[in-house]
């Protein structure tokens, strides 16, 4: 099991600013290792994210997304001491969700 | 036995409520996110075909998208890349690089009062144009670029 993400989420005026960063490789598959063996592929596919039971963002990932990824959104419509769900699934199948809430 | 038959009745039940929901226009297609990944075009090799395969082959250049990237990126590991999209009514944003061996880097759908803005890190290999799609709500691609130099690449690890 992956590393819990870090989610940072806050009112800025009437819009929620949601960041949030994954613990992954994001191997690509075209790194070798010391001994010259190619790394194989290890990547985030699939992200998701609720607020306060909708599902407001969905995403496809690619090999080309930086170690740690870090993506932040901005969602309107929502509240303070709204729930924030964040989902990701990787190409082995491992995956990760965490949840957050809405600061002011 | 009951109890199976409770259960097939309660599958079929949902089903056809979506199904319902659908019909009513309560839940649009447009809005219901899609899920399977669209390995074709993230596999694809070069620019134009994994343009073509996210349905953006003739996509309109459009000064209403932003990206925001450095002009020059020291670190092609980490390159920060914000896209925001003022076209009205956008409910998808791509992000490619193109001298990347797999130019799709990340397709969002935006859904429920998110707007259409994503920040992100990209990987970059070599000084390459970074191209975004965006997708309206009435089926229209448009598109927008922007050329970040990048001074050590991001692809050795």
């Amino acid at each position: 099991m992956a590393d819990p993400m870090k989610v940072r989420a806050q009112m800025k005026g009437d819009t929620a600013e949601i960041r949030v960063l994954m613990s992954h490789p994001m191997e690509t598959g075209q790194r070798k290792d010391n001994a010259g063996n190619t790394v194989p592929a290890h990547y985030i596919q699939s992200i998701t994210i609720d607020v306060g039971g909708k599902r407001v963002i969905q995403g496809q990932t690619a090999t080309s997304i930086s170690r740690n990824p870090v993506f932040g959104f901005r969602v309107k419509g929502v509240k303070v001491g709204d729930k924030v769900v964040i989902n990701w699934v990787d190409n082995k199948g491992d995956k990760r969700t965490d949840e957050a809430m809405i600061g002011a | 036995m009951d109890a199976l038959r409770r259960t097939l009745l309660k599958g079929a039940g949902a089903t056809g409520a979506i199904a319902a929901a659908v019909a009513a226009g309560v839940l649009k297609p447009s809005q219901v996110l899609a899920s399977e990944y669209n390995r074709t075009a993230f596999e694809a090799k070069d620019l134009a075909s994994a343009l073509r395969n996210i349905g953006a082959g003739s996509a309109t250049d459009s000064n209403a998208i932003v990206i925001k990237a450095p002009d020059i990126a020291e670190n092609g590991a980490v390159v920060p890349v914000d896209v925001v999209s003022n076209l009205p009514n956008t409910i998808s944003i791509a992000v490619l690089v193109d001298k990347n061996p797999l130019p799709l880097s990340g397709a969002f759908d935006f859904a429920n009062g998110a707007l259409p803005d994503v920040a992100l890190r990209l990987k970059m290999g070599q000084t390459s144009i970074v191209e975004a799609v965006a997708k309206t709500a009435d089926g229209k691609y448009y598109k927008a670029k922007k050329e970040v130099k990048v001074t050590v690449g991001g692809c050795g690890g």
